[in-house]
């Protein structure tokens, strides 16, 4: 049983591409409405640990309990139904429905809702992030902003418990992305957990309480933002050994 | 008046293109196959058909409620254990393993039921010829009159099902982007296997029409294909409606090419689908936008969407 204050809990997590081990025990833990951050340099391994948590890929080695239940075995779309919903650096949205078509078909799929209920559920998702007015454009017809938006509240729309972000912030301005962080704020608000990956760390730790540093696969601090950051680790991760060298000498 | 009357036959002709068009302009524009087995299966359930009505006395229209769930059930089948892993093997095995489908039908058919031509049209009394008498030179058959609403009623009724219900909704999120529903917790192999499902029953629906309205041997399913191919050419592939345009501006073309010459049917037909993809290469961009600006109307009205 896992404690009942996680709402996810992995074990032992493993994941191999032919010889190569992307994910090497990997333990992980999301408390009941906490916001986790994942930094790392490119080829640690975040990517994959966010597509083993949401069912993309399927782990060699370990166990994904939600809510207390075993979920390993799932695909994604068990899972989103279950509450874990995922949003991708790139966006893909519905592109020839409506922004609004987008949300309704996400809130009837993926949280079960049907007519009035799923309706409310679609605006109200609009609304907390910003989309009202755009409600009735061809996804395909929106910016990178408004996409970005469109896939958060698309993610949103499912009701879920644990809500999965890989670089949201990528490729925008930081007036743009200070947008963004306070729809995740918000979002974070009403008591959904949340995990996000993103390069841009002074985003990041606006938002969440716990910073998780990953590097090769594993994981090598976690804890409270400030003191990840200042883990001698985390820096060697993201500087090199000739940074280190420097800083020694 | 001759001349007119041709074009109300042509019209008619034509939606009857357009209900066997119906099925194959939902499955591609669901799933991107060309179904090229669709013919043939129309023609099984047309023999389905038959036998329900040789054997067991049963008419036609009662038939249809036996053998459209016994087709769907088919094409559930025909899904998970054909479509489903040719679609992962590109564009091309889709359609060698439809056609190499269409092959075992035709001569399945061919084994049980022999070369014989049949038809239902003796099963359903006389409405396989009453008419109503417009004026000395146009008379309206009264089947053609069903083939006509039975056209409109399922092309329309599929659209506005695909709008306006939660389960048109999730096919057509679907149809947009199979890898990605299952993040808004859609399963694509069960909405592809249902489509799939609803399609064999419109081609079942297509079948009956075709066994009511003229005669159908094992091999008859090639000839519908083509047809229904021509159709949902002409209105556009994707488009439920176009499929409907499409299959009526058929029919006229045929039967203005036998008002001109009693041999132009068929050719006139064929030569007229050949304009359109001509035109389509050399206007292509010219003719999008201009299909653009009819179905497309002006967009976006801000906060239009009401709760319900």
């Amino acid at each position: 049983m896992a404690r009942a204050e996680s709402v996810l809990r992995a074990d032992g997590l493993e994941k191999r591409f032919g010889a190569l081990v992307v994910l090497d025990a990997v333990d992980f833990t999301v408390g009941c409405r906490e916001a986790v951050g994942i930094v790392g340099p490119n080829g640690a391994g975040k990517t994959t640990l966010l597509n083993v948590l949401s069912g993309r890929n399927t782990p060699e080695r370990g166990q994904i309990l939600f809510a207390g239940e075993d979920v390993t075995g799932l695909d994604v779309a068990a899972r989103c139904r279950l509450g874990i919903a995922r949003s991708h650096q790139i966006p893909r949205p519905f592109g020839g429905m409506t922004v609004f078509e987008n949300l309704l078909v996400a809130a009837e799929a993926g949280a079960g809702l049907r007519g009035p209920a799923a309706t409310r559920r679609a605006l109200e998702t609009l609304a907390l992030c910003g989309m009202l007015p755009r409600a009735n454009r061809r996804a395909e017809t929106l910016g990178l902003l408004d996409r970005k938006r469109l896939e958060l509240a698309r993610a949103l729309a499912t009701e879920p418990v644990l809500l999965l972000l890989d670089e949201i912030g990528a490729g925008l301005t930081d007036a743009e992305a200070q947008i963004l962080v306070e729809i995740i704020a918000a979002i974070r608000a009403q008591g959904i957990a949340i995990v996000w990956i993103e390069h841009i760390v002074h985003v990041l730790v606006k938002v969440v309480g716990r910073l998780v540093c990953m590097d090769a696969g594993r994981v090598i601090a976690d804890g409270a933002p400030d003191a990840v950051l200042r883990d001698a680790a985390v820096i060697d991760a993201y500087l090199g050994q000739a940074a280190h060298a420097a800083s020694h000498g | 008046m001759i001349f007119l009357n041709q074009c109300l036959q042509g019209i008619f002709l034509g939606a009857y293109y357009a209900l066997i068009a119906c099925s194959l302009s939902f499955l591609f524009g669901v799933m991107r196959i060309i179904n090229l087995a669709h013919g043939s299966l129309a023609v099984l359930a047309a023999f389905l058909l038959f036998v329900l009505a040789d054997r067991y006395g049963l008419s036609p229209w009662l038939g249809l409620v036996l053998v459209i769930p016994v087709m769907a059930a088919l094409g559930f089948l025909l899904q998970i254990l054909v479509l489903e892993r040719s679609l992962k093997g590109g564009l091309l095995v889709p359609l060698l393993s439809t056609f190499g489908l269409a092959i075992v039908i035709d001569n399945l058919l061919f084994q049980g039921f022999g070369a014989d031509t049949r038809s239902l049209a003796p099963y359903i009394g006389d409405l396989s010829f009453a008419s109503w008498s417009l004026s000395d030179d146009i008379t309206v058959g009264q089947l053609d009159v069903i083939i006509l609403a039975a056209a409109v009623a399922l092309l329309g009724g599929l659209q506005l099902f695909l709008a306006r219900t939660r389960l048109g909704r999730t096919i057509r999120a679907t149809a947009e982007a199979p890898e990605i529903v299952g993040l808004i917790g859609i399963d694509a192999r069960a909405v592809y296997a249902l489509s799939t499902a609803l399609a064999m029953a419109l081609a079942t629906v297509a079948g009956a029409f075709l066994a009511l309205r003229a005669t159908f041997n094992p091999y008859s399913g090639g000839m519908q294909l083509l047809f229904a191919f021509e159709a949902v050419v002409i209105g556009g592939f994707g488009s439920l409606w176009g499929t409907l345009i499409g299959g009526i501006l058929l029919g006229v073309a045929q039967n203005l090419g036998a008002f001109v010459n009693p041999h132009g049917f068929l050719i006139a037909g064929h030569g007229f689908f050949l304009a359109i993809l001509i035109a389509r290469l050399y206007l292509g961009p010219r003719l999008a936008r201009l299909r653009l600006a009819r179905l497309r109307p002006r967009r976006p009205r801000p906060h239009a969407a009401r709760p319900a």
